[in-house]
């Protein structure tokens, strides 16, 4: 099955995640690392969750990725893909894969982050096949 | 409110010898699966006049009150005063389905403190009238992780599906194999008269059915169902005075599990957790174990917490459910001789009252002789809810028949 729209919805902005949300309308995707124990963590929090330090980096991400688990929701309307995307800097988020062939897809796949613009215009960052040639080194 | 304040005074009085035996004196399923025209807090006190029926007690007999998140208003309270429960201990914990299982080790250590002597427990809902998905329940904007699943919609059935497909991918495990799961239900599930699913289904059948979220198929997931069920825990000095078969309740731990990202781990659940604190404090093994009642929302639950109970090493989860290793009479483990929730009864989106029920009857000898384990004296009662890949709960009980 292709799937082009992944329906996004409108994320929910909290003082702890403007700034995530504000990277995102600039096409930038960010995480979260804790400058203390070296950590990136997932969901971006302010306070690490592995060491309670509160000095925690929002860094750029690369925006490059690999499949870590996904799942076709064929009862989603319209049916999406859920994913867990592994990113380059080693920590794994939930997102949605789009533009893509189901099929084609497998665990390892290279991914490329985009952004889609939600009802009032926030960009959101979901992934999408990335080509062979600009793989991971 | 002085009333109130004698009764718990004479209470005290009455059992002023703490027992350390504690022990499940009452256990009701509500029969129905579809309560269209009953609200939720009538539910719950439908399984509660059930479970002391079954105990032979009566409602001034109950000062403790345990329900989860599925009971209307705040915590106990609007449930508390729908039943008019004079109660001196009450617990609302919610850790998802699995919370009535945690709330048995609750009771077990409130009697033990001398809070009180015979605590109730109830779990009820109607989302099949009200057609709710159980994925609803996860979309709060006021969760901190909420901005970070409600746009990509991470619903439930994919939560676990992704788990399941790591599995396959890690350890090689098959959907035959996770089908094993749905068909031991089956076979279980044709013997309960309310079981909402009583057919026999094959293999076959179950790869046949439609994908829901890949690489689970319609038939490895849950039915949904209203209903409910209570248990009713007491004092051993309440225990002695009731012509029950005596089921004790010898060890319960609980456990949250969930990921930070870079620590993502998709094939091992809190139960390992929740099971090696329970097992501990039993003092008891799996290969001890003679019955297993466990969470069975997907069927990937079911083999995940399998293998985190110790019934086989990690990874071997597959091999092990396979070939009706799990019904009752021919394999090794049987496993939700009621139909579980996958064929019988998944009652407000929380199966952990169930579980307890079914393990009750089976020590009591009162499951259906066609499913009945032949002297099943210890049995583990576990559950395995809310969202596997990311926060859940997990809780482990092991209960015990004394003769």
């Amino acid at each position: 099955m292709y799937i082009e729209d992944p329906n996004l919805r409108v994320p929910e902005r909290t003082p702890e995640t403007n700034v995530f949300w504000d990277a995102a309308n600039e096409e930038s995707l960010l995480y979260a690392k804790c400058s203390d124990c070296n950590k990136p963590h997932y969901y971006p929090r302010k306070v690490c969750p592995f060491c309670f330090s509160t000095s925690i980096n929002f860094l750029k991400a690369s925006g490059r990725a690999n499949i870590y688990a996904f799942s076709l929701f064929s009862k989603g309307r319209p049916p999406y893909i859920s994913a867990w995307v592994m990113l380059e800097e080693g920590v794994a988020i939930i997102t949605n894969i789009i533009d893509c062939e189901s099929d084609a897809l497998e665990i390892g796949t290279p991914l490329q982050v985009v952004f889609c613009s939600v009802e009032g215009g926030q960009k959101v960052p979901v992934f999408t096949p990335r080509p062979v040639e600009s793989a991971i080194k | 409110m002085l009333t109130h304040l004698i009764c718990v005074v004479l209470r005290e009085r009455k059992f002023l010898k703490m027992s350390d035996n504690i022990f499940i004196v009452g256990a009701y399923e509500h029969p129905t699966r579809l309560a269209t025209n009953k609200s939720v807090a009538q539910l719950h006190a439908e399984v509660a006049i059930g479970a002391l029926e079954d105990a032979g007690l009566s409602k001034g007999d109950i000062d403790g009150f345990f329900c989860a998140g599925d009971a209307p208003g705040i915590g106990p309270l609007s449930i508390l005063e729908y039943l008019g429960l004079d109660v001196s201990y009450s617990d609302s914990t919610d850790i998802g389905g699995s919370s009535p299982v945690a709330q048995v080790g609750h009771a077990m250590r409130a009697i033990r403190d001398g809070k009180c002597n015979v605590a109730l427990i109830t779990s009820a809902g109607r989302p099949r009238s009200e057609a709710g998905g159980a994925g609803d329940l996860t979309e709060r904007p006021e969760y901190p992780e909420s901005g970070f699943e409600v746009p990509y919609r991470a619903a439930l059935a994919p939560s676990y599906a992704m788990c399941a497909q790591r599995h396959m991918h890690e350890f090689g495990t098959t959907s035959e194999q996770l089908a094993w799961i749905k068909v031991a239900s089956s076979h279980h599930a044709q013997h309960n008269p309310n079981a909402l699913l009583p057919n026999l289904v094959t293999v076959e059948e179950v790869l046949a059915s439609p994908l829901i979220s890949s690489p689970l198929h319609r038939l490895d997931c849950c039915v949904i169902s209203d209903g409910g069920g209570a248990v009713i825990v007491a004092c051993q000095e309440v225990a002695k005075s009731l012509n029950r078969p005596k089921i004790r309740v010898r060890g319960v731990g609980e456990a949250v599990g969930y990921t930070r990202g870079s620590d993502i781990n998709l094939t091992t659940s809190a139960v390992r957790h929740s099971a090696k604190s329970a097992f501990l404090e039993a003092n008891v093994t799996p290969e001890d174990i003679k019955y297993l009642s466990t969470y069975d929302s997907f069927t990937i639950t079911v083999l995940l917490a399998i293998e985190d109970l110790g019934f086989c090493e990690k990874g071997q989860g597959g091999r092990f459910v396979a070939d009706g290793n799990l019904i009752s009479g021919v394999g090794r483990l049987p496993v939700n001789t009621d139909g579980g929730g996958l064929s019988s009864n998944h009652p407000a989106h929380r199966g952990g009252i169930t579980k307890i029920i079914e393990t009750v009857r089976q020590l009591r000898g009162e499951a259906h002789p066609a499913v009945q384990v032949n002297s099943c004296d210890l049995a583990v009662a576990n559950g395995l809810g809310g969202m596997l890949d990311r926060r859940h709960g997990a809780a482990t009980a092991i209960l015990e028949r004394i003769s």
